[in-house]
């Protein structure tokens, strides 16, 4: 589901480099065969940890130029991943070559992993260079002048992904407003424990649900700050495409705008940078289907629920014993603030 | 009855050697691992501080919502339910107060400088 990041609440940069890592013969093979003038490897440092992907960061030394900064994204121990909602490797690597080419801002994808590269199932791309760190995004000053133009380009850019041609996508499953409902709730039910808010708003989606003849395009599925590699020049890379899907573009508009993702900006609804005005313009300006409010508000309800739900299933990892760190315990103790988030949407006070 | 210091004192009591002594001890992951763990006495403290009167005030409203006698997980429990069968819904008089309150509750103990929390506290004032 929503990747290991546990949605950016947590340090994304963990050093987990060994220097006899298992995976630098047979990726210097690769390079040496797929890089012109690649000579080798340096650098091989883990980046992020997680249950769904491995992010390694890896420099390809040269015969006598500059190295060449690479990312390599791979399941855990090469094996595919086995939940439903993440799309494989090599369909990500197909989507983000896709949106290259509208224009997406994106890592150039230079190299899916074929069997007899013997390093399991991933592919690698470019290491581009930036910040994905939503506070140092909306705190530091390198960023001060990319922020007021960060909600625009996210509409220019969401535009530009909800055009590409459908009969071009690969396979991906179709999951409009009922069926995430509907895969919510089922993980709500198992979770156990009784959130009466939560049901308000489930049920509320239910009565509320766009008309299943909506246009359905590609959509992300995870386009909110954190990942989005930032420059002090604005957008430099859309990520993390594993939750891509069919459906109501108005989703990717929607999510970027819940509370947990403006980082305590809560005043700046898109990221916690920029209006939805902004945003909404950035969109229709380049080619984006007409922006309907009401919908992305329905989207944004959603977005909320789903990570109150996210936060509360953490706890099960905790109770089972598969992780007791304290960290993931506390997470539990973070659906409460999706609840007043829902409640200020859903019943406002004021 | 219990002795002196109080539960509330004693967590407080660790969660300040945590951040005043052992931290600066402390690197890399561990120092934020012990952050973490220093945040999360804070929630055992304000929930012994705050949950016992909350609680009595969250069963005494779902029962009088409910018109039904229980425990609080079995009131939940039935609340849950009444929602999702839409006996209960938005326009239920007193069902939003209901939710508010109990929701405030829960972010006075669990996140109280969460930014929705206190808007919500100034929009309701």
């Amino acid at each position: 589901m929503i990747r290991s990041s546990t949605a950016g609440l947590s340090v994304r940069v963990t050093d987990m480099g060994v220097e006899e890592n298992p995976l630098s013969a047979p990726l210097a093979a690769v390079v040496r065969n797929h890089i012109p003038g690649a000579t080798g490897i340096t650098n091989l440092k883990r980046l992020s940890g997680g249950a769904s992907q491995e992010t390694w960061s890896f420099d390809v030394t040269t015969a006598g130029k500059e190295p060449v900064l690479l990312i390599l994204r791979r399941a855990p121990g090469g094996a595919r991943d086995s939940r439903a909602t993440a799309v494989p490797l090599e369909t990500e690597a197909r989507l983000i070559d896709l949106a290259g080419h509208a224009d997406v801002p994106v890592p150039t994808v230079r190299h899916v992993l074929a069997p007899d590269d013997d390093l399991g199932h991933g592919f690698i791309m470019d290491r581009i260079a930036g910040e994905t760190i939503a506070r140092k995004i909306l705190r530091d000053d390198e960023f001060a002048a990319a922020r007021p133009k960060l909600a625009r380009q996210c509409g220019e850019i969401l535009a530009r992904l909800h055009r590409i041609k459908m009969e071009s996508l690969p396979p991906l499953r179709t999951s409009p407003a009922r069926s995430e409902i509907m895969q919510y709730l089922e993980t709500y039910k198992a979770h156990g424990h009784p959130h009466p808010v939560f049901e308000l708003a489930f049920r509320w989606l239910k009565d509320n649900a766009p008309p299943e003849k909506t246009a359905h395009t590609l959509v992300h599925g995870d386009f909110r700050n954190g990942n989005l590699m930032i420059g002090p020049d604005g957008v430099r890379a859309v990520l993390d495409w594993e939750l891509a899907h069919i459906g109501d573009p108005m989703e990717d508009l929607g999510w970027i705008c819940v509370n947990s993702w403006r980082f305590g900006n809560i005043d700046q609804p898109v990221g916690g940078f920029g209006s939805r005005e902004d945003m909404f313009e950035g969109y229709e300006s380049a080619g984006g289907l007409k922006v309907d409010p009401a919908r992305v508000k329905y989207w944004e309800v959603l977005g909320t629920l789903k990570w109150g739900v996210m936060c509360t299933i953490m706890v099960t990892a905790f109770k089972s014993g598969t992780d007791r760190s304290v960290e993931r315990a506390t997470i539990g103790r973070r659906s409460s603030e999706t609840e007043v988030d829902l409640l200020r949407l859903l019943a406002p006070r004021n | 009855m219990q002795d002196q210091p109080t539960a509330a004192e004693l967590v407080e009591a660790v969660a300040e050697f945590i951040r005043n002594h052992a931290m600066s001890q402390l690197q890399g992951h561990t120092a934020f691992h012990a952050r973490v763990a220093a945040n999360a006495l804070d929630i055992v403290k304000r929930e012994l501080e705050i949950a016992p009167s909350a609680n009595t005030g969250e069963a005494a409203r779902l029962k009088a919502l409910l018109g039904r006698e229980g425990t609080l997980e079995e009131l939940n429990r039935e609340l849950c339910a009444r929602i999702e069968n839409g006996a209960i819904g938005l326009e239920t008089p007193g069902l939003t107060d209901h939710l508010w309150a109990t929701t405030l509750t829960k972010l006075a103990i669990d996140q109280p400088n969460y930014s929705g929390y206190k808007r919500a506290v100034e929009e309701g004032r």
